[in-house]
């Protein structure tokens, strides 16, 4: 058993107990605190800084070259936990060549801001890295159609991210070149 | 006697009252200004009044210190529903705010606030009312305003409120006590004998010239601050509100302008509590200890002497403020520990001592 030792608790000395010593220290102290620096955010004015890797309002991201990444897998459809997504597949233009051979893109990408719980599942589920939770931390809204985020919406709430890999580039050079892409 | 002798004096109290409540207003700013400022934060920076705030840079700077705060807690004040609780005594209910202020307001009357020389040369005190005995009244009407807070805890019919009364009112009679038994030596000291001052506060400042009675007389100053902190229910003897444990005390029961009343009486005491510290031991408006008042002859010499008193009452206030938010409260019976066992046999041993000190200094001149 672990020996508890007993503190002892002197009396009070006597300036203890005229109290003066104490209020003024606490004076003291209050009174270097008023010329330090304040540490309040003047929030609508001022915003924190957000750190990486923030889970905030998920988004749709283009690549660089401005294409939509988002396939349509309903990957994030699934696995969203409160089901909060709704996706509407469709095909993609033939006219858009650049794009062509990724063969599906979502015609509708809905996100319910009310119904979403910020876990993040839908950014790490997704295989085209084209769904991310980014820096927007404060949603409102008038109605609760107006808080369903539509995919132009999310869109430009996503803007455009790096990307260090253009998989479907690389996969139609590797058709042109008639290899084995699969 | 013509009809302007009787229309001058209803001006000038016009006045006074004008600029009392100013500064009831503007120390609630000053609460919260530096309360903001002790815990580290901006405080109230946000309210506008339309075309002041707009002017480019003043406007911009007057809003960053909340000057206009003081009006719209007015006005919130004044517009609020009237809401009365169905259980409470609707007479005395209403009566209550009124009797904590009116005592406030009135001992202003007797207040000195600076001076003048007159034309045979004798430096006289400005005060709507010089009285002989101006201590006297003001301690008397002072202490009237425990009645407002007990009559709004017996009314309100609930048990906190009338909690927060009792508290009030045990808390009043233990340190009145030591409050008048403290301010006993102070006059005393500038009365000398065959002098024609007697009790009035003018006296205790004019015997201030050379030093000022809180070197003189240091425990009687800090008893008299300690009393006039307990007088004002400020904290750390806030036993009438009490926040912690009893809601919000006297006034849980009130709302808007009701409360408001109540809420400029608080500040009012505050000031008047001010206002005595500096008159009987901070010099009232004499410039410095051992040194004489620099203050030049005519107008500018009464301006002069009100805006130092002033200073002094700034200063007070911001004493009163920076400590309320240094302290804990005390607990109930540490209030009345205090107050029975220690303040008063300190306080009659000190008007002992200075009672022997003054006859052996008199007897040193004879």
């Amino acid at each position: 058993m672990a020996k508890t030792k007993v503190l002892e608790r002197k009396p009070l000395t006597f300036s203890e107990k005229t109290y003066i010593p104490q209020v003024a220290s606490g004076l003291a102290a209050t009174f270097v605190n008023m010329f330090k620096k304040s540490v309040t955010l003047e929030y609508p004015e001022v915003r924190p800084v957000i750190p990486e890797n923030y889970r905030g309002v998920p988004t749709l991201v283009k690549d660089p070259k401005g294409r939509v990444k988002c396939v349509s897998c309903q990957l994030c459809e699934f696995v969203c936990p409160p089901k909060a997504i709704r996706i509407m597949p469709s095909e993609i233009d033939g006219e858009e060549s650049d794009r062509a051979h990724v063969e599906k893109e979502p015609a509708a990408f809905d996100i319910n801001m009310l119904r979403c719980i910020y876990c993040g599942l839908c950014q790490e589920v997704c295989p085209e890295e084209a769904i991310f939770l980014q820096d927007t931390f404060s949603l409102s809204g008038y109605t609760r159609e107006e808080m369903v985020f539509g995919k132009d919406k999310l869109l430009k709430l996503g803007g455009t991210l790096p990307d260090n890999h253009f998989k479907w580039d690389k996969k139609k050079q590797a058709e042109e070149n008639s290899e084995n892409h699969h | 006697m013509s009809f302007l002798d009787y229309l001058i004096p209803v001006f000038y109290a016009l006045a006074m009252v004008g600029v009392f409540m100013t500064l009831c207003a503007y120390s609630v700013l000053a609460e919260r200004k530096v309360c903001s400022l002790i815990q580290r934060r901006v405080g109230p920076n946000r309210a506008k009044i339309p075309i002041v705030g707009h002017i480019p840079i003043i406007g911009k700077i007057l809003t960053r210190l909340g000057l206009f705060h003081p009006a719209a807690d007015g006005l919130k004040f004044l517009f609020k529903e009237e809401i009365t609780p169905q259980h409470v005594r609707i007479g005395y209910y209403y009566l209550a705010p009124l009797i904590a202020l009116a005592p406030a307001l009135t001992t202003m009357v007797v207040l000195p606030f600076g001076r003048y020389i007159d034309v045979s040369g004798m430096v006289q005190p400005i005060a709507l009312a010089n009285i002989d005995v101006g201590i006297l009244f003001i301690l008397a009407v002072s202490s009237l305003g425990v009645y407002g807070i007990v009559l709004a805890g017996w009314a309100s019919n609930s048990k906190y409120p009338f909690l927060g009364a009792i508290r009030s009112t045990a808390q009043m009679i233990s340190y009145e006590l030591a409050m008048g038994l403290s301010i006993l030596p102070v006059f005393l000291w500038a009365a000398s004998p065959g002098s024609d001052y007697g009790l009035s506060l003018f006296g205790v400042v004019q015997s201030q010239q050379g030093l000022w009675l809180i070197i003189w007389q240091p425990i009687s100053a800090l008893i008299f601050l300690i009393a006039i902190f307990a007088e004002t229910n400020r904290l750390p003897f806030d036993m009438a509100e009490s926040e912690t444990d009893l809601v919000g005390g006297f006034h849980t029961e009130y709302g808007a302008f009701k409360f408001g009343l109540f809420f400029v009486a608080e500040y009012a005491h505050i000031i008047m509590g001010s206002a005595l510290f500096v008159l009987l031991f901070l010099g009232g408006w004499h410039f410095l200890p051992g040194v004489a008042d620099p203050w030049p002859d005519g107008l500018i010499g009464i301006l002069c002497s009100i805006s130092w008193f002033m200073l002094k009452i700034f200063f007070m206030i911001f004493f009163f403020i920076w400590m309320r938010w240094s302290m804990p409260r005390f607990r109930y019976d540490q209030v009345m520990h205090l107050g029975w066992k220690i303040l008063l046999p300190l306080a009659v041993a000190n008007f002992v001592f200075y009672i022997f000190l003054i006859a052996f200094i008199d007897n040193l001149n004879y």
